[in-house]
């Protein structure tokens, strides 16, 4: 676990800030198929190296944000507003 | 016994003596002495006893390793146990009692272990105490944790404060000897801010007993003024007393500050101790180098100590270790610490090497005997001779102290914290910080460099390398002159030591001896972690400083490998012990954790409310009465008269969001599994939210109060999950929403108004017509109170069933408008009424809480399916919900039960099953999620979730119990039981 988490709105910030809700995935349009929605609800790739997660600044600015964590490591690479990176994803 | 204090020398005050007292007796001691160096110099040789054997011990080593002169200094609820002697600084007034022994130190009846010891080898209670099994925990276990124990902790509450602060910097140097104070001065200089931390109350580290000079200054002078020059610098913060007990993420450092450890009575403005975390844009490790045991026969026997220690001892407290000292060196440093005895007229018998020839050329009086060992040592609770083996020949030679040099292995720790394995060096006889680390560099001892002036040079120059890549510019080092150095060259490890005599210890803190090791591997536990796990080696509070790494050389002499292949175990958090006072901070007490007290905290509690905590909030219960004997009869009464005449409950705790924007009702239609989007301005209605499981996650009632502005409520428990939910929804699943989310919890007052005289009393206070006509079930608006003096929301909502509202006004207005409800009530019998009243309301009406909404259930479970929305597109849980299995008949679904006979009672979380088959869990059924007694049916009522319960109404069932032995027929029935077409809403 990291104990900075770099939030692109607060500068690094203490990790009891924030609370982790996992994997940012992308959620699956409403008519896609059950398989997806299943692999969305439950299943987790658990990979070695890079993984992006949804981490909420819950005692800051109360922004979601996704940050790209190495499972190794630890060290985070980058964190971004998660409506950011959901406006760039609708656009591609 | 007589003194053993020079007359002159060392670093302490001989103009400040110091009273203390060791198990009651009084002695005394000078300023700048720790508990150790102050025992020494009164002859105190015995001061412990050990953990298993009970053997007598004296002081070992003279820092934070020490892992015999373990101590309770202090008492009531300042009592510390398991304090090392040798890091307690001396003041006035200090009480120390030793551990471990009974009836006392001198004559210690546990001391019987030593003739059992036979049977206490390695892994003894695996193989000894397996039968019979029932008397481990009733027998073996409390009389091993008798007998093998460390100090007492005390009951009482520590009355001192503490507290945690966060500190930055760009260079932190760990240790204040001779390279980190280089490292400091250099980056100090540069203008880099710099942070220095030290365990010692005195910087300097081993410069305080070395005998070299630097600039032709005295070590311990040269120390003084490089911290006084740090400490002019305002971008150098010196941490004194401070120990870096860990490194983390982020390059984030743990340390502890003792603030007032060193002082009789603590200042109360103070904290007694700091814990910090400091955040490095780069770290030095100048953390020095620990000196190994010798692993020879008695080698814990009092008068036994590291030859660093002694030559501390000697140089900076001014105390002589004996009349007649031997020495047993692998290395040079032997001999610096015979050439300084002598200086003090301190006679040295025997220099015993075991090499044949040492780098220094030694001219003392001593007798030195080369390629020979000490094998053995004799004296009961201390030393009186030694045993020297030479060439197959044994000789007995009478000393009263006996130094040990085994060599050195740098303190790694730190840089090992965060994964990585140190290296073995064969070159350097040393097991040395991981390879590629990022964010610290390592310097001096603890990079294995040994020579004073090559430390110094080592600091310099890393840092300088350090905050040249900040881009600080660095003033050209000039390195200072030494003289007089005489560094440790050449040690070779003795890992065993042949012919030796008796227990030779390895781990003197958990009395893992020579042996142990050798059974250890002998048994197939030699892999590294194994072994430690079953000889407890490393496992004491001193976590191996001193025996981790003579561990892994024998076992690896057992198995002919290098240290290299055995490699150590991992080293963890925390460095040293860290108290739990400095863990907790200020959050103890009343602190521990906020207390949430509602606006109407202070109205419930002028009318008697009896107060439950409800997470974080302190909810008004219910409200006895005088007369009143037991809750019952008061939760009954307010349940009666809610239904017959008024009741005034506060409901301020429940989540409070609003949500805004131009597709608000967007929003909160996918949110919802039910429809928002046309809900009328002035409307409120109730809503399920799913979670994306299908799964129901929590209810409650929004209402539109303009065409883009709603107030959600949520339930209390849920109501932050709620909130970090909706942000999710808004900000990570459709930022193209307009809409604004704002937390309003805090800023209402909200009271339910409920009974058949509800409308009456309300209208007394509201300015608008809120007849039926005008304001009809479910209507939600902003309305003017007391003739326009207050405006606040009013809701026709109800969760008893009766005719009900709520009223949210403005948090600070609550108390006064609730005292106003219950003047216009009086004539109309309202009375408060609190929790308890309301769910046995809830539970006649069939209502659900989250004892129902339990996160196994689907909105058709609990009665709910025609509210999920089959026109929407899309909303939270809507492709999950669509799984076959979802919808299958046998599914639990919400059902009333009742007893048969009404004096029957059964309580929630009894299970449900069907009459006549067998009470075992696999003729389940189902199970009861609330019970209450209600005063309109006559007996206990309940709702449960049983399968296919929706068709089984009617059905006699048995509501069991196993774990209370409980078992009482009962009848299924329609979850509501009192006015099920809901008349009395629109009275």
């Amino acid at each position: 676990m990291a104990s900075l988490v770099p939030c692109p709105h607060c500068g690094q910030r203490p990790k009891e800030e924030f609370t982790i809700k996992g994997a940012a995935l992308a959620r699956p349009a409403a008519d896609a198929d059950a398989v997806d929605w299943f692999d969305y609800v439950y299943l987790r790739d658990n990979p070695r190296g890079a993984y992006e997660e949804y981490w909420h600044h819950t005692s800051g600015c109360r922004r979601w944000i996704v940050v790209t964590r190495d499972t190794v490591t630890h060290e985070v690479a980058a964190s971004r507003d998660a409506a950011d990176r959901a406006r760039s994803e609708a656009r591609t | 016994m007589s003194s053993y204090r020079l007359t002159k020398g060392g670093l302490v005050d001989r103009n400040a003596p110091l009273s203390f007292t060791f198990d009651g007796r009084p002695l005394r001691g000078f300023a700048g002495d720790t508990l150790a160096s102050a025992l020494l110099a009164n002859g105190r040789m015995l001061v412990g006893r050990s953990f298993k054997y009970h053997r007598p011990r004296g002081i070992l080593t003279a820092g934070a390793a020490e892992p015999n002169a373990l101590v309770t200094i202090g008492r009531g609820g300042r009592t510390e146990p398991n304090t090392r002697a040798t890091m307690q600084e001396l003041y006035e007034g200090l009480e120390a009692q030793s551990q471990n022994r009974w009836p006392s130190l001198e004559f210690d009846v546990g001391a019987l272990n030593g003739l059992l010891s036979p049977f206490l080898g390695a892994g003894f209670y695996y193989k000894t105490f397996m039968w019979p099994a029932p008397l481990w925990e009733k027998f073996y276990e409390p009389v091993i944790r008798k007998a093998a124990g460390l100090g007492k902790a005390s009951y009482e509450s520590d009355p001192d404060a503490y507290e945690k602060s966060w500190a930055h910097c760009d260079l932190l140097v760990i240790g204040a000897g001779p390279t980190g104070l280089a490292a400091a001065l250099t980056a100090g200089r540069a203008g880099a801010r710099v942070i220095l931390v030290d365990e010692g109350a005195l910087p300097g580290g081993s410069l305080l007993f070395d005998t070299a000079t630097i600039d032709g200054k005295a070590a311990a002078d040269f120390a003084r003024d490089a911290s006084a020059e740090l400490q002019s610098m305002p971008n150098v913060r010196l941490m004194m007393r401070t120990t870096a007990f860990g490194w983390y993420d982020g390059n984030v450092f743990g340390a502890v500050e003792r603030v007032q450890k060193h002082v009789r009575d603590p200042a109360r403005q103070l904290v007694v101790e700091r814990l910090w975390r400091i955040v490095a844009r780069h770290a030095l490790l100048a953390s020095g180098a620990e000196e190994r045991p010798l692993v020879f026969g008695g080698n814990d026997r009092p008068g036994v100590m590291m030859a660093s220690a002694m030559r501390t001892y000697l140089n900076r407290y001014g105390v002589a270790p004996g009349r007649a000292t031997a020495i047993f060196t692998t290395d040079d440093s032997g001999y610096a610490l015979a050439r300084d005895l002598e200086a003090a007229h301190v006679d040295v018998v025997a220099i015993v090497d075991s090499r044949s020839s040492a780098g220094v050329d030694y001219r003392g009086k001593a007798r030195l005997i080369r390629e020979a060992v000490v094998c053995g040592t004799k004296g009961r609770k201390a030393i009186s001779a030694i045993e020297v083996h030479r060439g197959g020949q044994t000789e007995t030679i009478a000393v009263d102290a006996l130094a040990m040099a085994g060599g050195f292995s740098p303190i790694i720790h730190l840089a090992c914290h965060r994964g990585g394995k140190p290296a073995w060096s064969a070159e350097k006889a040393a097991f040395l910080a991981p390879d590629g680390l990022n964010g610290l560099d390592l310097a001096g001892a603890a990079a294995a460099t040994t020579d004073l002036a090559a430390c110094l040079a080592e600091g310099a120059a890393r840092s300088q390398a350090i905050v040249t890549a900040f881009g600080l510019s660095c003033p050209p080092v000039v390195l200072p002159k030494v003289e007089g150095d005489e560094g440790t060259h050449d040690s070779k490890p003795l890992w065993s030591i042949p012919g030796v005599k008796g227990k030779a210890f390895v781990d003197f803190q958990n009395d893992v001896h020579l042996k142990d090791i050798g059974l250890a591997v002998s048994e197939g536990y030699s892999h590294v972690e194994l072994a430690k796990r079953y000889t407890t080696n490393g496992m004491a509070t001193d976590q191996g400083k001193l025996s981790n790494v003579n561990a892994i050389g024998l076992i690896a002499k057992a198995r002919g490998v290098s240290p290299a292949e055995v490699g150590t175990t991992t080293f963890r958090p925390f460095y040293t012990p860290v108290s739990f006072g400095a863990l907790t901070g200020a959050h103890t007490g009343h602190h521990f954790q906020p207390v949430r007290k509602s606006p109407l905290h202070d109205w419930a509690k002028k009318h008697g409310a009896v107060f439950v905590e409800t997470g974080l909030w302190y909810r008004s219960s219910w409200f006895p009465r005088n007369g009143e004997q037991t809750w019952r009869e008061s939760v009954d009464r307010e349940v009666l008269n809610v239904r017959q005449n008024a009741g005034l409950c506060d409901v301020s705790m429940l989540g409070k969001i609003e949500i805004s924007g131009s597709d608000a009702a967007e929003f909160l239609n996918r949110v919802y599994c039910n429809a928002f989007l046309k809900l009328p301005v002035g409307r409120a209605r109730y809503g399920l939210m799913l979670r994306e499981d299908g799964m129901i996650y929590d209810d409650g009632t929004t209402s539109r109060l303009e065409e883009n502005r709603f107030f959600m409520t949520t339930t209390t428990a849920y109501a932050a999950g709620v909130m970090n939910h909706l942000e999710f929804c808004a900000q990570a699943l459709w930022p193209e929403l307009d809409v604004r989310l704002a937390s309003i919890t805090d800023q209402w007052a909200q009271m339910a108004i409920a009974g058949p005289k509800a409308r009456t009393i309300l209208q007394r206070i509201v300015d608008e017509d809120i007849s039926d006509a005008a304001f009809p079930f479910l209507a939600a608006r902003e309305v003017s109170l007391f003739g326009g003096a207050l405006h606040g929301c009013l809701f026709q909502i109800s969760f008893s069933g009766e005719l009900a509202y709520e009223l949210a006004v403005p948090a600070g207005y609550g108390e006064s408008v609730a005292d106003a409800l219950m003047e216009a009530g009086r004539d109309h019998g309202i009375m408060p009424y609190g929790v308890e009243t309301l769910s046995v309301l809830r539970i006649e009406k069939g209502h659900v809480t989250h004892n129902e909404i339990n996160g196994t259930v689907v909105p058709a479970d609990l009665g709910f399916g025609k509210m999920v929305s089959a026109s929407k597109p899309d909303f939270i849980g809507k492709a999950m919900l669509q799984r076959e299995g979802l919808a299958a008949s046998d599914r639990p679904q919400l059902v009333g039960v009742v007893p048969l006979d009404p004096k029957q009672s059964f309580r929630s979380g009894s299970h449900v099953l069907a009459k006549g088959a067998a009470a075992t869990l696999e003729s389940d059924q189902g199970y009861v999620t609330s019970s209450a007694y209600s005063p309109h049916i006559g007996s206990t009522i309940a709702l449960a979730l049983v399968k296919n319960g929706s068709s089984r109404h009617g059905e006699e069932v048995v509501v069991w119990n196993g774990l209370h032995g409980e078992s009482t027929p009962a009848r299924l029935c329609n979850p509501v039981f009192f006015d099920p077409q809901n008349e009395r809403l629109h009275v």
